[in-house]
């Protein structure tokens, strides 16, 4: 039993960065109708960022989640300005492959500026350690990153649901000739957008920092299981992305607990199963599948 | 801004005119294609121009999907690379002549397409790209455990090459070329007449339209999957050479970022084309070779720039802008002889310039 809380534990905190990153990956789909390959790239970015910052200025983890997301964010604007932009009026395929030459070139010029070993990380004293309840011992840090990533999805949540901005976006992505119609400048919101995305991305990285080895490759498979976590939780629901996010999390904790060979085939054939029984995704509108 | 809209068929290089290639042209185009294909290894290091033929053979295969179907898999490393595995492992211990090899490959490949194929055409545009991908990366990670038969990272090492008896194909690099060319030409042709085929019509028609060929009583799913299976075993025959010719198989080769490889072959070629697969793969794999004899070791960073460049300042690809300009030239001739006074029939003046053969878009 104790055996068990602890797997849930940790795979619902690997299955945060999933959740945090592919609730990324939704946003920016739901308004700029772009897939962005590269936010593995951008994830891996976050943490070799937080592995910089701690490493050439002093700062800890706690600054790293304020500035690193910041920093993501402007990058992000850029690589939407200066690239993602161009494609939007053509088909989706374009701006997946423009974002997969990105994380190409990304991934290549970190690893010739940092190397392929890791970068090391070390926690802020108040993370480390662990709680022992009842014989179930729990990383300190494992609960944080919970904690902090169910508080962020649900402060995105209720952005999208309860504010006049999410009202916009939320509009923008389920209709955007109409919202134009009713004098939304939706255009302008595309940049911020994909670099709200792209923070995400990189917050999801820095949170990574110190529980996942720090290299440029960091990002290739985790970019790919996030596609299957989209797939899963239906792409463009932002509940959907959360929600397969936490869900896959599980499925690779228990996975390599019970069945280490299998545990990174588990999600695809997870991915399979949904498809063949919900095409459009769990939390993804039935009329969307064509 | 955009609508999140998927749009079936890759937009660009749409507004090319359907019109046939000059029969004259056609043929001489296919007598040069031969004639370059037999003197490749005179020109490059065998190897090379083995490597060139099998990824364009791959580049093709994959163009019967993107171009002609309008679904853009990027999980086709998982028939190139397991084609590869099964084709080396049969040449290993059952030590038939590698043809045979080979063809166990692709078949395999086309097994291995079957469920995938199946699970993945229920969804179609970005989402077909994500699903194959996420697929691909799965059979990646079998390949990976499965260590046993596979060699995991250390790969399939000492893959034979035997080939009848005959020691100067199995030991010499250049006359295997020849003994290979057969089955990757073959590979071409099969594509050429599966695209040009009624069921090929029925493909473009799909990518075109798909509520219209689905009313129009195909089944769309089957079709699909159908092509995809096709495509999986064209790859198959490539990847199972490719093997045979390095006689090693490298994990390399179900990497996903094999799949983006094809994909930028294809692109550069020009999507929709067929044979532009031929000219992206020669310009990758020259362009791979010169960066790793000049001792440079970002290669990925080049392909990326290439990559990124293509998608936004040269959509159509080489093969494609070459057409497409050879295309408007003809129009633009055609249109002439029509202003001036004609001096020949009225009946001649008055064909359409894009009647004749549909699919070369």
């Amino acid at each position: 039993m104790s055996a068990v809380l602890q797997y849930a534990v940790q795979g619902l905190a690997a299955g945060s960065f999933y959740a945090l990153a592919a609730l990324g990956l939704a946003v920016i789909f739901g308004v700029l109708g772009v897939v962005n390959f590269a936010h593995g790239a951008f994830y891996m970015l976050g943490a070799v960022a937080a592995a910089v910052l701690l490493d050439t200025l002093d700062l800890t983890l706690w600054w790293s989640l304020l500035v690193v997301p910041v920093l993501m964010f402007g990058f992000g604007l850029v690589v939407e300005r200066l690239l993602v932009q161009w494609l939007l009026r053509l088909d989706p395929l374009y701006n997946l492959l423009l974002t997969f030459g990105l994380t190409l070139i990304l991934v290549e010029l970190v690893k010739q500026r940092y190397g392929v070993s890791g970068l090391p990380y070390q926690l802020p004293g108040g993370l480390q350690g662990r709680f022992d309840v009842a014989g179930v011992v729990l990383p300190r840090y494992q609960l944080f990153v919970l904690l902090f990533s169910v508080a962020v999805c649900a402060l995105v949540w209720l952005t999208m649901t309860r504010t006049r901005i999410g009202m916009i976006l939320r509009a923008a992505t389920e209709n955007p000739e109409l919202a134009r119609a009713l004098g939304i400048n939706v255009g302008r919101w595309v940049a911020p957008v994909f670099g709200f995305g792209v923070a995400l991305a990189g917050l999801a990285g820095v949170l990574a920092a110190p529980f996942r080895a720090i290299t440029a490759d960091m990002g290739n498979n985790f970019a790919i299981i996030l596609f299957a976590v989209v797939v899963i939780g239906g792409l463009g629901s932002i509940v959907g992305a959360v929600v397969a996010g936490f869900l896959v999390g599980l499925v690779e904790a228990f996975g390599q607990a019970y069945a280490p060979t299998f545990a990174q085939i588990l999600i695809f054939v997870l991915m399979a199963l949904v498809i063949l029984i919900r095409p459009a995704g769990l939390f993804g509108r039935q009329e969307a599948t064509t | 801004m955009t609508q999140s809209v998927i749009i079936e068929a890759p937009a660009d290089g749409a507004d090319v005119p359907v019109t046939a290639s000059h029969p004259r042209v056609r043929w001489i185009l296919l007598a040069a294609g031969l004639v370059a294909a037999l003197a490749l290894p005179w020109f490059l290091y065998p190897p090379v121009a083995m490597d060139i033929v099998a990824l364009a053979l791959f580049a093709i295969a994959l163009d019967i999907l993107l171009g002609y179907t309008g679904l853009l898999s990027f999980g086709h490393a998982a028939f190139w690379g397991s084609s590869a595995y099964v084709s080396g492992l049969i040449a290993t211990h059952y030590g038939v002549p590698f043809p045979v090899a080979v063809v166990g490959g692709a078949v395999f490949a086309m097994i291995l397409a079957l469920p995938i194929g199946y699970v993945s055409v229920r969804r179609s545009g970005i989402y077909f790209a994500m699903v194959t991908l996420a697929f691909a990366q799965m059979v990646y990670f079998v390949g990976y455990q499965w260590s046993d038969l596979t060699g995991g990272e250390n790969g399939l090492q000492g893959v034979p090459r035997s080939f009848f008896g005959l020691e100067l194909v199995e030991t010499d690099s250049f006359y295997f070329y020849y003994a290979a060319l057969p089955i990757l030409l073959f590979g071409m042709w099969a594509a050429w007449r599966i695209v040009h085929s009624p069921f090929g019509r029925v493909l473009v028609s799909i990518r075109d339209n798909t509520p219209r060929a689905r009313a129009l009583g195909y089944d769309v799913d089957k079709y699909k999957a159908l092509a995809f299976v096709l495509s999986a075993g064209l790859t198959g025959l490539a990847g199972g050479v490719f093997a045979i010719s390095h006689r090693f198989v490298a994990l390399t080769e179900l990497h996903w970022t094999t799949s983006g490889d094809v994909v930028l072959m294809t692109v550069l070629g020009g999507i929709g084309t067929l044979w532009g697969g031929i000219v992206g793969a020669f310009l990758n794999v020259t362009l791979a070779d010169y960066l790793a004899s000049s001792g440079f070791g970002g290669i990925d960073l080049i392909t990326g720039s290439v990559f990124v460049l293509v998608v936004l300042l040269f959509r159509r690809g080489v093969w494609g802008t070459v057409r497409h300009q050879w295309n408007v030239r003809r129009l633009r001739r055609a249109a002439a002889r029509r202003a001036a006074p004609s001096y020949s029939s009225p009946d001649r003046s008055s064909r359409h310039p894009a009647s004749g053969e549909g699919t070369g878009r």
